[in-house]
């Protein structure tokens, strides 16, 4: 089996109200088909086993649908592959010898918990401000009695891949919430079940977007180019057009 | 409607005014260029008319003059306003940079949009004082007396100091219009996979003739001029 050594310098933060630093570790006998949260496993054991403290991050599934890790390696969201998430990323990627930076989501309506692991609430909070559809109680209505063109639910589903893992916030020069808050709005405004609350779905989620104290979308789609699920910023773009519709016919 | 100071203040809002103004100076900034476009002429004449043709208009010219103020100072505070909404929402950085690269647009242009814009409002405030605010040549066309803009204008760049300081913020001004053209589009809600990359070309061109026509004036007259 193939193994490196790898120079590490991962970010470590005892709560919200500290000071954090990168800490510099040194991990041997690393193989090339771990992956990178393996990888990260074996350093907290290794940690533990000498009485340290291991390193908090987040992490679920690990099949890149569940949206939990969250870390920015080499300034990059989810490391230098396009189209996966952290937990999708493997060591074959790196060489014997290399040096990698690991940090939080950094933004401050995210703040650190500990080590790497970051509040991610703030969205929980955009998406009860009107990420939500209204349904009648009752018996289950007929699957497909509503007809939605091919297209229009591609599209649709193209926006509800995201996962909410909030990469975009984290890669956006100006953390902005952008194309998270804008995937959901695009989603529902595209299908007939999301159009009772349209007007007001996307005026009461920009305004909680706002008042997150997240950054404003300066178009640099670098949010695009780290999101796990290859999200387009046209969905923003989308987004934008209901905006101005809803805010022109506002009462 | 809402009411337009909660449009305004909100982050998708703001960024309406960032665009139509912008969009408003890149017209204003061509027409400029088409108008100068005469100086690379030795003969005074036709700028100079030209230059007086507008004056002509009087208050008409005072109202115009107003509103692109009034552009200008709009398209200055939502900048301002997103620098600092940028610097409040990640007040503590990364310790190390990184790219996404794919389809990330995010450039050297992109990611220093508020220095190129206060270097080109900066170089706006001194530009006007030169030569709107500047010495009153006259001279006399067919019987009309008109300002002699044309002798200031070449007087100006003979000077080399003035021709670094124009090349210099011009070219700033160049990379700030190659993201800021696109943008305009994308911030108004105008995203479409057959026209964006046209959209996106376009910003590019508009970009670097801009930059290059505005940049041509002080060089040719200064390697042209006495």
């Amino acid at each position: 089996m193939e193994t490196m050594t790898l120079n590490l310098k991962v970010w470590r933060q005892k709560d919200t109200n500290s000071t954090g630093g990168l800490v510099a570790y040194t991990l041997e006998t690393v193989s090339t088909h771990m992956s990178f949260l393996e990888m990260l496993d074996v350093l907290n054991e290794k940690l533990l086993a000498e009485d340290g403290d291991p390193i908090e991050f987040d992490n679920d599934c690990r099949e890149g649908i569940c949206g939990m890790c969250s870390l920015v390696i080499n300034g990059v969201a989810h490391g230098p592959w396009n189209g996966a998430a952290t937990c999708q990323l493997h060591m074959r990627e790196y060489k014997d010898g290399d040096t990698i930076t690991i940090e939080p989501w950094r933004a401050q309506a995210f703040p650190v918990i500990k080590d790497l692991v970051v509040d991610r609430t703030a969205f929980d909070r955009i998406i009860s401000a009107g990420g939500y559809v209204s349904m009648n109680a009752g018996g289950a209505p007929d699957a497909n009695a509503i007809p939605i063109s091919k297209s229009v639910a591609d599209e649709a589903m193209d926006a509800a891949s995201c996962i909410g893992c909030a990469a975009c916030v984290a890669a956006c020069p100006n953390a902005s919430a952008s194309l998270f808050t804008a995937a959901k709005i695009s989603q529902l405004a595209l299908l007939p079940q999301g159009h009772p609350e349209r007007a007001e779905r996307v005026l009461l989620m920009v305004e909680q977007m706002d008042s997150e104290g997240f950054g404003d979308c300066s178009n640099h789609a670098e949010c695009e180019a780290v999101c796990p699920k290859q999200i387009s910023i046209s969905h923003i773009a989308r987004m934008k057009r209901e905006y101005m519709k809803a805010a022109l016919m506002a009462k | 409607m809402l009411p337009l100071s909660k449009i305004l203040g909100s982050s998708v809002g703001k960024k309406y005014v960032m665009a139509l103004t912008g969009l408003a100076m890149v017209f204003f900034l061509l027409e400029h260029l088409l108008g100068n476009f005469l100086l690379y002429s030795t003969d005074p004449v036709p700028y100079n008319q030209y230059g007086h043709f507008l004056i002509s208009f009087g208050n008409i010219l005072i109202v115009a003059e107003f509103v692109l103020i009034a552009i200008l100072l709009a398209h200055v505070v939502s900048g301002i306003s997103v620098a600092l909404g940028k610097k409040a929402a990640r007040p503590s950085g990364y310790r190390q940079s990184g790219d996404a690269g794919g389809a990330s647009k995010k450039t050297f242009a992109s990611t220093t949009m508020i220095y190129s814009g206060l270097l080109t409002f900066i170089f706006l405030v001194i530009h006007i004082k030169t030569f709107k605010y500047g010495p009153e040549y006259a001279m006399t066309v067919d019987g009309v007396v008109m300002r002699d803009l044309h002798k200031l204008v070449w007087e100006t760049f003979s000077n080399p100091v003035y021709v670094v300081w124009y090349v210099g913020t011009l070219l700033f001004l160049g990379f700030h219009l190659r993201h800021g053209f696109w943008s305009t589009f994308q911030s108004m809600g105008g995203n479409h996979p057959r026209y964006s990359p046209l959209i996106h070309s376009v910003g590019i061109f508009i970009a670097v003739v801009l930059a290059a026509g505005f940049i041509g004036i002080p060089i040719w007259i200064y390697f042209t001029g006495a």
